[in-house]
């Protein structure tokens, strides 16, 4: 796979050792997962919004290939080469293999633990494409490693402020079986909490349709019994939310995993050039962009940003540049890397699947510094406590 | 004002309007808007400043500009033609093919030449306008955007929203000699009267790039400052210079306001409030009224140049683009 990428950083590498190379090459390494049971072909199909729509590499090479202009008008060049990883300590051992073969950089699209084995793994800095744990941000947030994807707290918050600024402040919490979920139904009732809203009950459902477990599995009798102004359901699975809109007994709108989802990217996103990335990526990887093909797309952009700015490198020169940078993701924004988590601070796209119906931070909001700081873990909290 | 909707109101619009120039009383003219969602023309009376009409046009209509003998020229991004209009009649002459998805567009001085940014292909292509035959293309960054032609039409310059560079294009042979790195997202252009200047929009850099035609050099930044809006919200987009190239004027974008620039001191003279997302900007022949066309807030507003301030608000099509001004 991508044969073409790994035969340039080939002849590049060759031209490096001749001693004859002007301008440095940045090297960086994408480290999946084997098999990645993301990308069956059965969950592929089904396109549960916030889910991946196809390997990560797919963004990343559209970023590299659209920056050739810039690139050659800097005298750069970028070098990206796939791995593959079926355990956290293959990942880790595929890192410290890139590292020593002289990468500048790591992306990974690996679960949390995966992604932590990495960034303590290597002393390069670690790009974080495909996990949205807030622990990563938190608790085990480490000074190198830069998150491309929001967090589930600023997923949440953004769906937390369109709630407010609609003024649907009661709420029915329903939240799934599984350990994320329990996860990220805590990030939701923080962000509810935060925005002054009110959870009216919350129960929790399965996927079933065994008669004795009707009343966790139905969604007429999960949703009876309250007063509230929306459904919010934590589904990471992804099932059941799908089949919640439209079937609850009042008539009141879902958000969270179904009805309205809060996501990076969307591509019927109208604004600031966003269909001509979408169809772009679409022409590339014949499939619609998700929000994770964004994320994937702006650590390639991440690259050719560190390249066209400091076109000699070395790896150490970007490491250093990589925490002032600056990108343009087509969001109407220029964001940059949060200085006390690696967050990439962003603007948030509500959708119902159909469209983009609202943005986040909603209209109105105040912040100190900078109102896109409104989602996710802002710099008085101290939550991680790495020094960057 | 919807698009279209009473063909007979538009032609007793234009009968009103054939038999007011035979009076001579409409000698102040008209300021037509273009709008991506409309698919026509709204005509504004400069008179009255008040809506007098639309003309249908091609779709998704964008970048609209006077050709040397006085017709509107309208790139249409959707149905990938320029529509030739003569603002005397109100009626299309001619289609011209410009390829897929084209935005913005200059005319060589000779008004034979139709420079074309196409988003999709990532190209500047030359067309000639009185057949429609493609001539050239150049590739260049991608989403190409503002396309402005040097005074003596030997040099085309196209911005590359995405990679940050203006190109600098050589027209006679079709090639790239440079690729100037300017600010974020660079957008539209304006030439100082003397040649010497470029002035380049950058919608993400909050600012202007100020380059040297002499030797393709940045000469300087100018950043724009509002009280009351951070940096990220003052996105700068439409530009245009007075004719003695003294001032100019640059819509901001989010920012929600028009900024004068004193041009030889690089300094902000004055801010003007107008709607939501200024996009682009025109001048009346006595530089005394700016138009700026509010891409959110479907309206157009009127400056008024020397007290610098708004005069009226109004309301256009939906997602108004472009605005020019026929005296």
């Amino acid at each position: 796979m991508r044969w073409p990428v790994l035969a340039i950083a080939l002849l590049v590498a060759l031209f490096d050792s001749l001693g004859s190379a002007r301008a440095a090459t940045l090297k960086a390494t994408l480290i999946s997962p084997e098999n990645d049971p993301r990308l069956d072909r059965t969950r592929l199909e089904r396109a549960y919004l916030g889910h991946a729509g196809g390997p990560a590499a797919d963004g990343v090479q559209v970023a590299l290939d659209e920056g050739s202009f810039e690139l050659e008008a800097a005298g750069a060049t970028v070098a990206l080469a796939p791995a593959a990883a079926g355990s956290p300590e293959a990942a880790r051992a595929a890192a410290q293999a890139a590292e020593k073969g002289g990468a500048a950089l790591i992306l990974t699209d690996l679960p949390a633990a995966w992604t932590l084995a990495v960034a303590d793994a290597v002393k390069v800095p670690v790009l974080n494409l495909g996990a949205s744990d807030d622990s990563l941000r938190q608790q085990d947030c480490r000074p190198r490693l830069y998150h491309l994807l929001p967090s589930e707290r600023m997923r949440a918050d953004a769906i937390a402020q369109t709630l407010v600024s609609r003024k649907w402040n009661k709420l029915l919490l329903l939240v799934g079986p599984n350990a994320a979920d329990q996860q990220r139904a805590a990030t939701a009732q923080a962000s509810i909490k935060r925005y002054g809203l009110q959870v009216v009950a919350a129960k929790p459902f399965k996927l079933s349709t065994d008669p004795r477990e009707r009343d966790l599995a139905n969604p007429l009798l999960l949703t009876a019994g309250n007063a509230y102004d929306a459904v919010w359901v934590v589904d990471s699975d992804g099932e059941f939310a799908r089949g919640l809109p439209y079937r609850t007994v009042l008539p009141r709108p879902v958000v969270g995993d179904a009805g309205l989802v809060a996501l990076a990217w969307h591509a019927q996103f109208e604004r600031y050039g966003a269909p001509q990335v979408s169809r772009r990526f679409f022409k590339a990887a014949k499939r619609p962009m998700t929000d994770r093909d964004w994320a994937a797309w702006m650590a390639g952009k991440t690259l050719l940003a560190l390249a066209t700015a400091v076109p000699k490198g070395p790896n150490a020169a970007w490491a250093q540049a990589l925490a002032k940078t600056s990108v343009d993701g087509s969001k109407g924004v220029t964001m940059s890397f949060r200085a006390w988590d690696g967050q990439l601070r962003q603007t948030m796209l509500l959708t119902d699947g159909q469209g983009v119906i609202s943005q986040a931070p909603v209209e109105g909001l105040l912040h100190p510094t900078d109102v896109l700081d409104t989602l996710g873990a802002d710099a008085p909290e101290k939550l991680c406590k790495a020094t960057r | 004002m919807r698009p279209i909707r009473h063909s007979t109101y538009f032609s007793t619009c234009l009968f009103l309007l054939s038999l007011c120039f035979a009076a001579g009383a409409w000698a102040q003219g008209t300021a037509y808007v273009s709008s991506e969602k409309d698919d026509a023309l709204t005509m504004i009376d400069l008179g009255t400043l008040a809506i007098k009409g639309t003309i249908p046009t091609c779709k998704r209509g964008r970048h609209l500009q006077l050709t040397p003998d006085r017709k509107l020229m309208l790139a249409c991004s959707d149905s990938g033609v320029a529509d030739l209009i003569d603002p005397a009649t109100g009626k299309s002459l001619r289609r011209i093919p410009l390829g897929d998805d084209p935005e913005a567009f200059d005319l060589s001085p000779d008004g034979q030449t139709i420079y074309v940014s196409s988003e999709d292909d990532a190209a500047a292509v030359f067309v000639d306008a009185a057949t429609g035959k493609k001539l050239k293309e150049v590739k260049v960054g991608q989403e190409p955007e503002g396309v402005k032609v040097s005074l003596d039409g030997k040099t085309l310059y196209v911005t590359s929203e995405v990679a940050s560079l203006v190109h600098v294009i050589d027209t006679a042979s079709g090639k790239v000699v440079k690729n100037i790195k300017v600010g974020k997202r660079p957008r539209r252009m304006a030439i100082t009267p003397d040649g010497k200047e470029l002035w380049v929009t950058c919608e993400l850099d909050s600012g202007v790039t100020i380059v040297s035609t002499a030797d393709n050099s940045v000469l300087a930044t100018l950043k724009f400052e509002v009280k009351g809006a951070r940096a990220q919200d003052i996105t700068p987009v439409g530009i245009q210079m007075s004719r003695d190239g003294k001032r100019a004027f640059v819509a901001l974008g989010r920012a929600n306001h028009v900024a004068f620039v004193d041009v030889a001191a690089r300094k902000v003279t004055d801010l003007v409030l107008v709607g939501k997302r200024a996009w682009n900007v025109a001048l009346d022949k006595s530089e005394k009224r700016l138009f700026v066309v509010n891409g959110l807030s479907d309206d157009l507003t009127v400056v008024d140049v020397p007290g610098a301030r708004p005069i009226k608000t109004v309301p256009v099509g939906r997602v108004p683009y472009g605005v020019v001004v026929v005296e």
